[in-house]
């Protein structure tokens, strides 16, 4: 079996060797995953296969009202029932201070106090010895509310009079950031002076992430310290903010991440139960556990997107665009976290997207509404930047009569302003890419202009369906972040902790601060390092998620693993092998420059017969009297906090076909074709997994997601029936294509992945849904997303002669 | 008020091996596998039979293990992911194309959704795209936008034999 795997290890390799003609490497090969054998035979580890003996069961007693005052909370039912252990209110946590996240003045205690801010806010908690129970006592809780008026969405909370979701605050939209004053004021006299203006008003509406597998705990609190299993992308940090809430020391905390069934940015937040658990297994003396439902995690788990924008762009008779104006509103839920208070900064940081706009105004105010608090999404305000900018070049592209690829040619930055710094903000200085490039390579595999010909010549047919042609050309933020970047937001960027040590016999253990959720990073680090040190890709293991074998770390979010972590593995795994050149040279009583490292062994350059195996640097490596008096024993061992100078900025194009039923509005996405710059690829197949997935996540926001409540602040998507998660049968294939324009941020020139699907997406499908909705005479600027069949269907009926009767 | 308490006595087979188990009348046949039998390979990833993480063989046919009473599988045969490799040989061709072909990332719906191809190719050896994105219509995945997936059935279907297979 092993033998097998290694044949196709190598095969693959082969391949990528000859179709390079390079030395053989492991960075651009497809190499299979080390992660896979646990995940494919259930012997994955995830927070929901723990049970420590003695572990007790958690349960919320979540809230029924959007608003309300609590006048009282009723736990004597709940703990009557068998098997109850415990059950608690805020008011047996009173000297637990409020949860670490939000802006001052806008705290969240770790359970609801005196009031309800939205729907689903825990109020208590039961402990049970069975999850069951603890479920059946949580519905035994009497909460007595009085309801207060609500506020659920953006124009709600903005009307004149609205209710205040925090009265203390004296507003629903406490913070705002303007753009530059005389930046403003140039580009209200470009609007007023330019020959043509446009607007538009458009809203990216609210997503759940739902990850797979909902959040969930195991805190362990013992006389030794605490110990908390979490479902969690930064585990340092959450040690860190437990250390913070309970006043103990760090060497007494533990997190412990396992296997995590996927996070897409909802993993980084700082959930009540990770501190509840935590305080009752202290109070109990045993461990408590807590798993989101998916009832739960509909409400619970922050939500993403959720803004509206409205824009005006001024261009002239060419198509090129003169000036921007942008206004944000984010909607940041009941409890703004600190990472929803940076997702309009990211926006507005983008809104130039891949075009050389000379003048932007980009704003944004935030707003409180009575829902689920909002943080990062896969994107996390950049899907809602280049959603924007792309609809409003297919808006220029019409009203100037130009073809939409003609459009993005006259405005893109051309590869030799690269780098490029933005007019959006100075921390935005855009490091590499070839937006010409990409579009071109996408209109090849589209066969462009026979293709639009094409769909011209099926919407004269009235037998058959509309169908039209959406691009999308995006510039995305990655590799989060360079020092002092995004510091007001929680704990997006900055270094990467990595530690490489040479085992003794001559295999190495790489441990990280990223944290994944399913990207491969087990995977391309080991390809990154195996190069590097010249040791086989089977003899490294790569470890992560222990904030007890990983010495600190930030984690895994913004497309950082590759570009900075990957980065400091490169770096250390080449000063490890500087040294144990040292050493092979000693033993070999050659010259260290004669050396080169492959295949698990030092060879001296030119005479094949003279080497030594790694195996056997390794072991001298800690035998003091074999090696060199300098190194010392254990040399073989870095620890680095590898940082960036800037971020990263991958781009692509994506282009989409649809297909619309003239008579039902149903939508069909026939081809998906995207052109991916993420500059050097480490692992192509892992690459395109990503981007197959967020793509997925994209096309699902443009035509299936939306979280949708009424307007008494009750969610009417809170469950995986009414929430549409799309299957494999509502999806299309998705070719692929890809450009290489190599980032000089880091000696990988890789720029990061995770998050580019779901930033190009959207704007290539709603592209072609108003494509095709204008072929078939519609006169419409913009649909909003989630484009339903019954959108559609509305707009077909009442703007031509088509959309079939109700029957 | 106190919890039901009342057990029912049930036969099932699980990969393999007869068991009698004493179970809650209202424990589900996912609580069952997890918990008193601690195969935790079967995910529980929603509680309305929409995800499919839970997608265990009753009898040889894919069902939502959390949507069957354990009671309810009392003298049936049960299959979990555990069953598809022995613990010290080769995968199954299922879970080779999977590997091969990138058909899982952080592999918490895989479990449900090797256990739906499972039943799906005993029932049609040679699925095409189209037929195999129906019948796993059940089943979400969050990562891979099923592209892969697809492929990784296919694999399987091309190497009958996994990675032993002579082609």
């Amino acid at each position: 079996m092993r033998v097998l795997l290694n044949v196709v290890h190598r095969s693959a390799i082969l391949r990528k060797t000859i179709e390079q003609g390079d030395r053989m490497s492991l960075v651009g090969a497809r190499v299979i995953r080390k992660e896979d054998p646990n995940l494919l035979t259930g012997r994955g580890r995830f927070v929901d296969d723990l049970a420590p003996t003695g572990c007790l069961h958690m349960a919320y007693v979540r809230s029924l009202e959007a608003a309300a005052l609590i006048r009282g909370v009723d736990l004597s039912d709940a703990l009557a029932v068998d098997g109850v252990v415990a059950a608690y209110t805020i008011d047996d946590f009173a000297e637990l201070p409020p949860l670490p996240s939000g802006p001052e003045g806008m705290d969240r205690p770790v359970l609801a106090r005196e009031r309800v801010l939205f729907a689903g806010e825990p109020v208590a908690v039961v402990v049970a010895v069975s999850k069951a129970i603890a479920a059946d006592a949580a519905e035994a809780v009497q909460v007595d509310y009085e309801s207060v008026p609500v506020v659920a969405s953006i124009d709600a909370a903005l009307a004149e009079g609205a209710p205040l979701v925090r009265p203390e605050l004296g507003t629903n939209s406490p913070f705002a950031m303007g753009p530059d004053e005389a930046m403003a004021a140039d580009v209200d006299a470009a609007l007023a002076a330019a020959p043509n203006t446009a607007s538009l008003r458009v809203v990216n509406q609210r997503c759940a992430p739902s990850p797979m597998e909902p959040q969930g705990c195991v805190a362990d609190w013992g006389p030794s310290g605490l110990t908390l299993w979490a479902t969690f992308q930064a585990p340092h940090h959450l040690r860190n903010k437990l250390v913070a809430y309970f006043g103990i020391p760090a060497h007494q905390a533990r997190v412990i991440v396992g296997d995590v069934g996927g996070g897409f940015g909802s993993k980084i937040v700082f959930s009540p139960e990770y501190f509840l658990t935590s305080a009752i297994s202290r109070k109990l003396g045993q461990p408590v556990k807590y798993v989101q439902t998916r009832s739960d995690a509909m409400v619970l788990t922050t939500h993403g997107r959720d803004q509206v924008h409205d824009v005006s762009v001024a261009f002239d008779d060419d198509g090129k665009v003169l000036a921007l104006r942008l206004h944000v509103v984010q909607n940041v839920g009941a409890h703004p976290d600190a990472t929803a208070m940076g997702l309009p900064v990211l926006t507005t940081w983008m809104a130039s997207g891949c075009y050389a706009i000379p003048k932007i105004a980009a704003g944004f105010q935030v707003c409180l509404t009575n829902t689920t608090p909002i943080a990062a999404y896969r994107g996390a305000g950049r899907p809602e930047a280049a959603y924007m900018i792309e609809r409003v070049m297919d808006l220029v592209a019409d009203r100037t009569g130009l073809d939409p690829a003609e459009v993005r040619y006259r405005n893109f930055i051309q590869p030799d302003q690269m780098p490029y710094p933005s007019v959006t903000n100075e921390a935005v200085v855009y490091d590499a890419g070839d937006y010409p490039a990409a579009l071109g390579e996408l209109q090849r595999i589209l066969e462009y202009d026979a293709l639009r010909a094409e769909i011209a010549e099926n919407n004269a047919d009235p037998s058959k369906p509309l169908r039209g042609l959406g691009l999308s050309c995006w510039v995305e933020i990655a590799g989060f972040g360079p020092n002092g970047s995004l510091e007001g937001f929680g704990h997006l960027g900055s270094w990467e902790s990595t530690s490489i040590k040479i085992q003794p016999d001559g295999s190495a253990i790489i441990a990280v601060g990223s944290t994944p959720q399913g990207q491969g990073t087990a995977t391309t680090f080991a390809q990154i390092a195996a190069d590097e040190l010249g040791i086989g890709f089977d003899r490294i293991s790569v470890r992560y998620g222990d904030t007890e074998t990983v010495q600190q770390g930030i984690g895994t979010m913004g497309s950082r693993g590759v570009p900075v972590a990957g980065e400091g593995v490169k770096n250390g795994a080449a000063a490890i092998r500087e040294k144990a050149k040292v050493i092979a040279a000693h033993l070999l009583e050659a010259n260290p420059d004669d050396l080169e490292v492959a295949d698990d062994a030092f060879h001296v350059r030119g005479t094949p017969t003279k080497s030594i195996t790694w195996g056997e640097v390794a072991w001298a490596s800690f035998q003091p009297l074999e090696i060199p008096e300098e190194l010392g024993a254990g040399t073989l061992e870095d620890s680095r906090f590898q940082t960036v100078p800037n971020f990263s900025y991958p781009s692509g194009a994506y282009g989409c076909v649809v297909a619309i039923d003239r008579a039902t509005g149903k939508i069909t996405v026939e081809r998906y074709v995207c052109i991916d710059d993420c500059g050097v690829v480490i692992n192509p197949l892992l690459a395109e997994g990503q981007v197959h997935g967020g793509v997925a996540q994209g096309v699902a926001q443009a035509l299936f997601e939306q979280m949708t409540y009424d307007e008494d602040g009750q969610p009417l998507t809170a469950t995986l029936v009414d929430y549409l998660i799309p299957s494999a049968a509502d999806l299309p294939s998705f070719e692929s294509g890809r450009v290489v324009t190599p980032t000089p941020v880091n000696t990988l020139g890789a720029q990061g992945i995770g998050e580019s699907g779901s930033v190009g997406a959207p704007p290539a499908v709603v592209n072609a849904v108003v494509d095709a909705l204008r072929a078939g005479g519609a006169d419409i600027d913009h649909i909003d997303m989630p484009v339903t069949p019954e959108k559609v269907w509305s707009v077909l009926r009442a703007h031509t002669d088509m959309g079939g009767e109700l029957s | 008020m106190s919890a039901t308490t009342s057990t029912v006595a049930v036969t099932i087979e699980v990969n393999g091996k007869a068991r009698r188990l004493e179970v809650e009348a209202r424990t589900l046949l996912v609580h069952l596998v997890r918990e008193q039998l601690g195969l935790t390979g079967t995910h529980v990833g929603c509680d309305t039979s929409n995800c499919g993480a839970c997608t265990v063989l009753l009898d040889s046919l894919a069902v939502k293990s959390c949507t069957v009473l354990a009671v309810q599988a009392d003298g049936s045969t049960v299959e979990t992911v555990e069953s598809l490799a022995p613990p010290e040989g080769p995968l199954h061709p299922i879970q080779e194309g999977f590997r091969q072909e990138h058909g899982l990332q952080c592999g918490y719906c895989t479990p449900g959704m090797l256990m739906a191809t499972k039943s799906l190719l005993a029932d049609n050896a040679d699925p095409d795209e189209d037929e195999i994105r129906e019948a796993l219509e059940g089943n979400l995945c969050r990562c891979t936008g099923y592209e892969m997936i697809v492929r990784s059935i296919r694999w399987a279907v091309e190497h009958p034999n996994g990675l032993e297979d002579p082609s």
